[in-house]
């Protein structure tokens, strides 16, 4: 079985948001795997432990991805693709379609990415990505089992729960509660030195100058932090005089109680 | 030339969502005089709905019934639209930034090779805020709003970057476009007034040959519940819950004022609860009116997560516990003794 990862670098969550020029700066900041990507690389490692097959990690962004994708070939992971962003306009249409490029360059009976991405959120990706190259797909997987040519998946919609058969080739995003994934182990980390590594250009892909400001379709114009929010009012006596105080303050202040 | 804009509307447990009517909002938002807004409603058994949706200012509203898309089914889903969207070619699509919503929007806006800007929680016109300062809108109306404020300038979305650490405003370069809206932040739409309807169109899915995609059962989890994203009011526990027992007081108190209960991430790694529940960086963003966090001392991830609330109120044992820097109200006690008590303090304010 063929499984193609597509995973994102993104920010630690614990990371606190300072903006430079406009821009969310990278000092000093430490990135990681997007959190529901590592659910990917995992399930998609289990399955080739039960199936036999290869896993290829993909990601696109600027040089420093390289270390993602060094963690997914160290839980496993057999191949990376590394795409440069460098000429590949920051939109998840653009994005999409360079990724679906690479991966269609070879053929994959299954395809795993992330519920959304923790940084930037949009959700698109992924499904786009099933969209250019023909496969169906099931978003927020919490379960997944394959049988022959047949996935069966449990999906997550906003706490109910579905059950849904899909033939393959398709492409599923994860969502919590799909696996616990596994840490590096130091072997892995040896091996994943002797890992092919692919890189790929913008213009391999297709992105020529002429192109590149077509396959945008939305573009930034600010970044700024939210307002800050201050301490308010701590409340005094009893529990009892504060209850009631909570319930004068909240029945003033807001009028949907 | 005047433009068409297509609500796609999602109804659950047989009535019509709120967050669909607020994507109406943005559609309202987004049209200026002259261009059509229709909805889309998918599903079985629809008349009713139709008939509801039809008293909102929209040209046409476009029922399409199958027994496939009695269940979500992004295959089923995409089938039925198709042939709507090519009699229409609209100008925009509005969704939900719900489960289906983030799973159906981007294969609509990869099929009509639409740029999309997800999870917009206001939305601007020459830089001036148009939404989400006035989150009770319910005194707009439609009829009565200066046309010529529409004309002109730039559309503007803004949405959260990093779960709400940063925010990123957006505009697109190119026709067709994919909005999908965060519910609870702009004003939903509100009905006609002058007692019009709109037309009701209806029609058969067509059957999409060979779906790949089946689904063989929905287990309703959250059947009569209010969906946590939605909710005006949440309660939310943390590990000071101590136990998934520990949640009763929560759910009490959320019961009596028709909100909903969430976690943090420390209550549901702990196992007390379901991670559909969790609120944070790496789970759900909410923005209800007011949030109650009860035993949350209020990691980084967590306040990223709810922080755009409209009040914030902790309840904590820790004097310390970093959610009392944000927190509008605090209190210093015990949350076993406080929810209850003040469980008791509405019943009685509500009586």
């Amino acid at each position: 079985m063929n499984i193609a990862v597509l995973l994102k670098q993104t920010f630690d969550t614990e990371e606190k948001i300072v903006l430079r020029d406009g821009k969310a700066s990278e000092d000093g900041v430490k990135f990681i795997v997007n959190p529901y990507d590592e659910y990917a690389i995992e399930e998609a490692i289990r399955l080739k432990e039960a199936h036999g097959g290869q896993v290829t990690a993909l990601s696109l962004g600027p040089a420093r991805v390289a270390e993602a994708l060094r963690t997914a070939l160290a839980m496993g992971a057999d191949e990376a693709i590394w795409i440069d962003d460098a000429g590949i306009p920051q939109d998840e249409s653009a994005a999409a379609e360079a990724i679906a490029a690479a991966l269609g360059q070879q053929s994959f009976d299954l395809v795993l990415g992330g519920n959304f991405s923790v940084d930037t959120g949009g959700a698109q990706v992924a499904v786009r990505v099933a969209a250019a190259l023909g496969l169906p797909h099931v978003t927020s997987i919490t379960k997944l089992t394959v049988d022959g040519g047949t996935a069966s998946v449990e999906r997550d919609a906003e706490g109910d729960l579905e059950r849904i058969d899909v033939t393959l080739p398709a492409l599923f995003t994860a969502q919590q509660g799909l696996n616990e994934p596994r840490y590096p182990s130091l072997p892995g980390i040896m091996k994943a030195k002797k890992k092919p590594f692919k890189s790929l250009t913008a213009q391999d892909l297709g992105f020529t100058d002429g192109r590149t400001a077509e396959a945008a379709r939305t573009v930034r114009i600010s970044l700024s932090l939210p307002p800050g929010r201050q301490a308010g009012q701590m409340l005094h006596g009893t529990p009892q005089e504060q209850a009631t105080a909570l319930v004068g303050l909240l029945r003033n202040g807001v009028r949907t109680i | 030339m005047s433009k068409t804009y297509l609500i796609v509307t999602e109804q659950r447990d047989g009535k019509l969502r709120r967050v669909s009517l607020e994507a109406l909002r943005a559609a309202l938002d987004c049209a200026e005089a002259g261009d059509e807004i229709h909805a889309a409603l998918l599903g079985e058994g629809l008349d009713g709905l139709a008939a509801e949706l039809a008293g909102y200012p929209l040209a046409q509203v476009h029922a399409i019934e199958g027994e496939e898309l009695r269940h979500y089914n992004p295959e089923a889903y995409i089938g039925a639209l198709a042939p709507l969207l090519e009699a229409l070619r609209p100008a925009g699509l509005f969704l939900g930034h719900t489960a289906l919503g983030r799973d159906l929007a981007p294969a609509l806006a990869a099929r009509l090779s639409a740029g999309q800007i997800s999870d917009v929680t206001a939305i601007e016109r020459d830089g001036g805020e148009r939404d989400g300062g006035e989150r009770d809108g319910g005194e707009r109306d439609d009829g009565e709003r200066d046309d010529g404020e529409r004309h002109g300038g730039q559309i503007v979305f803004v949405r959260p970057l990093y779960a709400g650490k940063a925010i990123e405003r957006k505009v697109f370069t190119a026709f067709p476009q994919v909005v999908t809206v965060r519910a609870n932040n702009l004003p939903a739409a509100e009905p006609r007034r002058d007692g019009g309807t709109a037309i009701v169109a209806k029609r058969a899915a067509a059957p999409v040959a060979d779906l790949r995609t089946v689904v063989r059962e929905v287990v309703r989890r959250t059947a009569g519940k209010i969906d946590l994203t939605e909710a005006r009011i949440v309660i939310a526990g943390g590990r000071g819950v101590k136990s998934a027992e520990g949640f009763r007081p929560l759910e009490e108190l959320a019961g009596l004022l028709g909100g909903a209960v969430g976690a943090s991430r420390g209550a549901c790694d702990a196992g007390y609860c379901d991670y559909g529940l969790q609120i944070g960086q790496t789970g759900k963003v909410v923005t209800p009116e007011i949030y109650i966090a009860c035993g949350i001392s209020g990691a980084i991830q967590h306040l990223a997560g709810m922080s755009g609330s409209r009040v914030i109120v902790a309840i904590n044992k820790d004097p310390e516990a970093p959610i009392f820097s944000i927190a509008d109200f605090g209190i210093v006690g015990d949350l076993f003794e406080v929810v209850p008590l003040l469980t008791q303090a509405f019943r009685q304010a509500l009586a």
